[in-house]
């Protein structure tokens, strides 16, 4: 019983001891990030790799799953003879939830895996130690400006993506399923108001804030051994979607 | 003078180094040899405060760097260029870049100016021309000439070599000795090599070191160190796999 308190009491103290690292690493990196001189030509590089590279799937992601919303949306509704309200149903979806949540796994998948991969790859073949000997800030360099990216990139695809599934669920509700184009924008305009643009666009920043942390902190303290990269990059997914969900659902909460 | 003063590091419960005492004369180049995962690089690694000691000091021209800030440390790392085992060039920039790289961060020169260092240090590390080319396109060994092109292109006063020629076939090992000779030669910069190219690397040594257990077995300018009666410098040197030190 005792070995395995104190097991447990190990395992805890690691945890809380990993936790203040990351929190550590976040605040250097955004202390770095807003101090002279701004590194823009790096921030624009990560904003195309963040935001542009991403593009293509968030919009496949975002049209579909519109189309899915708008389907299962309209055979729900009509149950009630509501269908009328299908705009209303799937604006508020994709604005709270669905436009952030979903974009937000789709980038961590896309660029957050990549960008955990790359450091990782720095750190083994010395690349970081080679700039501090440059006496280059690594966090400065390498971490700051992708924060900074995903801080802005991440409120921009999720907005494409929150269009792009409204006019994905249009297709199926309106064109296939005969719901009225008045209708369907009606019920829009009538349901959403500035407050639920709101806390989309919070929450997507703050999933910026959260994917690019975390997948920078991973790849910059990956392991040096044969299987340190692939292992930093699954930690990297696997934490930002468990805290991507985490997070969602406090922020729900406080901004219902 | 570089001073490392009773060194200690370990890591993960495993003692690397264990009082190590080492003086390395300025202007001369030093080289520490030592067996495979004896913690060479550990101790390079030391030299620029890339690693902090456990316990001990290292003191270069007087300043104990171990425990300075950031600003301080800076500064004297300016002092330092280092050539890694494996080059450590920034694999997204090209090579011309990579040389560039300090200049731009840590200076404020134009672009003409740059230009002009960074295509006479290609020149002299024998890359003419190659510039465009990414870490990716080149051989181990133009990896290894732009890697110390970047290192002297600040004019760096204390040079750091992490076992330069390793990985490269002899030829090209001896043209990379050949050319930290020559660069040693032209910038005078204090040296440090850390190898097991042996004997080769004596050939460009005017001290060398040896690491084994933890701590400096023997230092001595080359000559007396390949004349040394010390049995475990004798047998590492002659490659003996009989003798004090524990091959398997």
């Amino acid at each position: 019983m005792i070995p395995l308190l104190g097991q447990l009491g190990q395992w805890f103290l690691s945890w809380v001891s990993g936790m203040g690292k990351m929190f550590l690493f976040l605040l250097s990196a955004l202390v770095w990030g807003f101090r002279p001189p701004a590194k823009i030509y790096l921030i624009v590089e990560h904003i195309k790799s963040i935001g542009v590279d991403s593009l293509l799937v968030v919009i496949l992601s975002g049209f579909f799953t519109g189309m899915v919303l708008g389907l299962q949306g309209y055979y729900s509704l009509k149950v009630f003879n509501a269908e009328s309200w299908l705009g209303s149903a799937v604006a508020l979806s994709m604005l709270r939830e669905l436009g952030p949540v979903l974009s937000a796994f789709m980038v961590t998948g896309r660029t957050g895996s990549a960008m955990a991969a790359e450091l990782g790859i720095m750190r083994i073949t010395e690349q970081i130690d080679a700039l501090h000997s440059m006496a280059i800030n690594p966090i400065k360099y390498l971490v700051s400006p992708r924060i900074v990216a995903g801080l802005i990139a991440m409120p921009l695809l999720t907005a494409i993506f929150d269009v792009v599934g409204i006019y994905g669920a249009y297709l199926i509700g309106v064109e296939l399923l005969g719901v009225g184009s008045g209708s369907y924008f009606a019920s829009m305009e009538n349901s959403v108001v500035w407050r639920d643009v709101y806390s989309g666009f919070l929450k997507s920043i703050s999933f910026g804030l959260i994917i690019t942390w975390v997948c920078c902190y991973k790849g910059y303290h990956t392991p040096p051994m044969a299987t340190g990269v692939s292992r930093a990059t699954t930690e990297a997914v696997v934490l930002s979607f468990v805290m991507i969900l985490v997070w969602d659902y406090f922020l729900t909460s406080v901004l219902l | 003078m570089i001073q490392i003063l009773n060194l200690h590091k370990k890591f993960a419960g495993h003692q690397v180094l264990k009082g190590v005492n080492l003086m390395i004369e300025t202007a001369k180049i030093t080289t520490i040899i030592g067996g495979s995962g004896c913690g060479k690089t550990v101790l390079l690694k030391h030299l620029n405060a890339l690693l902090v000691p456990d316990q001990g000091q290292i003191v270069v021209d007087g300043v104990e760097i171990s425990r300075l800030g950031q600003k301080d440390l800076n500064m004297i790392r300016h002092r330092f260029g280092v050539l890694f085992q494996g080059a450590a060039l920034l694999d997204s920039m090209t090579l011309y870049d990579n040389v560039a790289f300090p200049l731009r961060e840590k200076t404020k020169m134009d672009e003409g100016k740059i230009r002009n260092k960074v295509v006479e240090r290609l020149n002299q590390v024998g890359l003419e021309g190659m510039g465009y080319k990414y870490p990716a396109e080149v051989s181990g060994g133009m990896k290894k000439r732009t890697g110390l092109a970047r290192a002297l292109i600040m004019d760096p006063e204390i040079v750091l070599f992490d076992e330069p020629t390793t990985g490269l076939d002899p030829l090209l090992g001896k043209s990379i000795h050949e050319l930290i000779v020559r660069m040693h030669a032209t910038f005078g910069f204090t040296g440090v090599i850390v190898s097991h190219d042996i004997p080769e690397v004596f050939t460009i040594s005017n001290f060398v070191a040896m690491l084994a257990n933890g701590v400096i077995e023997e230092i001595r300018p080359t000559k007396e160190f390949l004349a040394s009666k010390n049995p475990v410098v004798q047998q590492f040197i002659k490659g003996e796999t009989e003798g004090p030190i524990r091959v398997l």
